[in-house]
């Protein structure tokens, strides 16, 4: 965190993580100043350098997802493209999509596009009792054209945790390809792809991955075939003007954000060093810290299962106050910075009830302390005393 | 007079960028002694760059592609011209 008169309270890292590890910003400035070049279009050594950098970000991830094989991760510019390349690749010939109640428009909006084009219908599967997806709904609603089951792993708006493994094992009963959104949950939560039954997976690089903006990516599993949302130069098979038809250079043409990847990688090896069981300790401890705290304001409603299994983001109302008028207060009076409103997810705000006022939400990170959560509670309730 | 000697090393070819890198990184986790270089001008190669190795680890080399199931395109001898 930044001291004295620039002191921010960052609570907005559902939005975009920040500050990143030391690693991350050297790691991008090391290739700035230092390396530069195209990677692997030229093979002299700068080139080689630069491949090197993406490869070992590539190996990074494979390992942190229980990959054996990294080939089958896709760089892309954001979890965005990622889902894109999933969703109209998987729904290229139309079909049912069975989706959670809790979708990102970067799944819901691909998707009423391509209903759009009357190639697809649509059927979202709101929470049960006790979990974010109703399992026994999901597996009524699959029918023969059922082509593809979407899920977000972790809601953006609650920070619960969807049952992804129960719905891979109704997904893989009924044979149909299962497509995750880890943006939430990639770097922060364990992910072990060599166990669950994902067919693809979609993260992002500038969340609790912990990279910078315009990094992301998307894991496909092997016999997946998808069409590629863009042809171009690989710096493979140049005597061929047909695209090549391997993995990872069938679907990512044209020079890569390798200063984005580089960042990307350090964060990720960050990550692995101070062991994936360990971020997702704090994460949670962060979490429970943040729910009892807020639960001691009055008139506040917190929304979501407030089960302990979950992200450090968590949704509010405070009285009848607007979300976004808290939101002002907190950034103008007391530099804390939080996200009210839909949060790109106006299903999630329909599945909870609060369409279209939509919610005050703080997202932590482990950079994020005990000490600052104190010091939100203490703001809120001032603002809740004294409104205008 | 040029004369060509033998063999001093060999280079692997491959299809894509990722697959040089992912051969080098389990050549060098072996202890084989490999260096990534542009494809010499006497080789033609889907892909930019290639592995360069000692000749006389060409039998353990090829061993190991083979265990691996490492994706390559071809392995050359390099004559070195005197």
């Amino acid at each position: 965190m930044l001291t004295g008169k620039n002191k921010i309270t960052y609570f907005d890292n559902a939005a975009s993580s920040w500050p990143k590890p030391e690693v991350v910003y050297q790691a991008m400035d090391d290739f700035m100043r230092n390396i530069g070049g195209n990677p692997g279009r030229s093979g002299h050594r700068v080139s080689i350098a630069a491949a090197r950098i993406i490869f070992e970000a590539r190996e990074s991830l494979a390992g942190l997802f229980g990959l054996a094989d990294s080939s089958r991760i896709i760089f892309t510019a954001n979890a965005t493209e990622a889902l894109n390349l999933a969703i109209k690749g998987a729904l290229k010939k139309g079909g049912q999509v069975i989706t959670s109640g809790f979708e990102h428009n970067s799944v819901m909006r691909p998707l009423r596009f391509l209903e759009q084009e009357s190639k697809v219908q649509i059927t979202s599967i709101g929470p049960s009792q006790d979990e974010m997806v109703d399992l026994r709904l999901l597996e009524k609603a699959i029918t023969a054209q059922t082509k593809l089951i979407v899920s977000v792993h972790g809601s953006n708006v609650t920070g619960d945790i969807a049952p992804i493994e129960k719905i891979s094992a109704i997904a893989k009963k009924h044979k149909i390809p299962f497509l995750v959104d880890a943006s939430q949950t990639a770097g922060c939560m364990p992910i072990d792809l060599s166990r669950l039954e994902i067919d693809m997976l979609a993260f992002t690089g500038h969340k609790a991955l912990l990279g910078p903006q315009g990094t992301g990516g998307l894991y496909i599993k092997e016999g997946i075939e998808l069409a590629a949302l863009k042809q171009g130069g690989t710096g493979s098979s140049s005597e061929s003007e047909r695209q090549p038809d391997f993995l990872p250079d069938k679907y990512e043409s044209g020079t890569p954000n390798t200063v984005g990847i580089a960042g990307l990688g350090a964060g990720v090896k960050y990550i692995l060093k101070t062991g994936i069981q360990e971020v997702w300790k704090k994460k949670k401890h962060l979490r429970a810290y943040l729910l009892k705290s807020l639960g001691s304001i009055d008139r506040i409603k917190i929304y979501g299962n407030l089960q302990p299994e979950g992200l450090a983001v968590v949704s509010f109302n405070l009285g009848d106050l607007s979300p976004s008028e808290i939101a002002r207060q907190l950034s103008e009076k007391f530099a804390i910075m939080t996200r009210p409103g839909l949060h790109c997810s106006p299903l999630a705000h329909r599945t909870i009830n609060t369409f279209p006022k939509g919610t005050l939400r703080a997202s932590l990170s482990n950079f994020n302390t005990s000490q600052e959560i104190d010091h939100f509670i203490k703001c809120l309730k001032k603002i809740a005393r004294n409104p205008a | 007079m040029f004369k060509k000697n033998s063999p001093e090393s060999c280079v692997i070819t491959f299809s894509a960028v990722y697959h040089a890198l992912k051969a080098e990184k389990h050549f060098k986790g072996l202890g084989f002694k490999v260096k990534l270089i542009p494809v010499p001008r006497q080789i033609s190669s889907n892909c930019g760059i290639a592995l360069e190795f000692n000749f006389r680890d060409r039998e353990r080399l090829a061993a190991v592609i083979q265990g691996a199931r490492l994706a390559i395109e071809n392995i050359y001898p390099l004559f070195k011209i005197l």
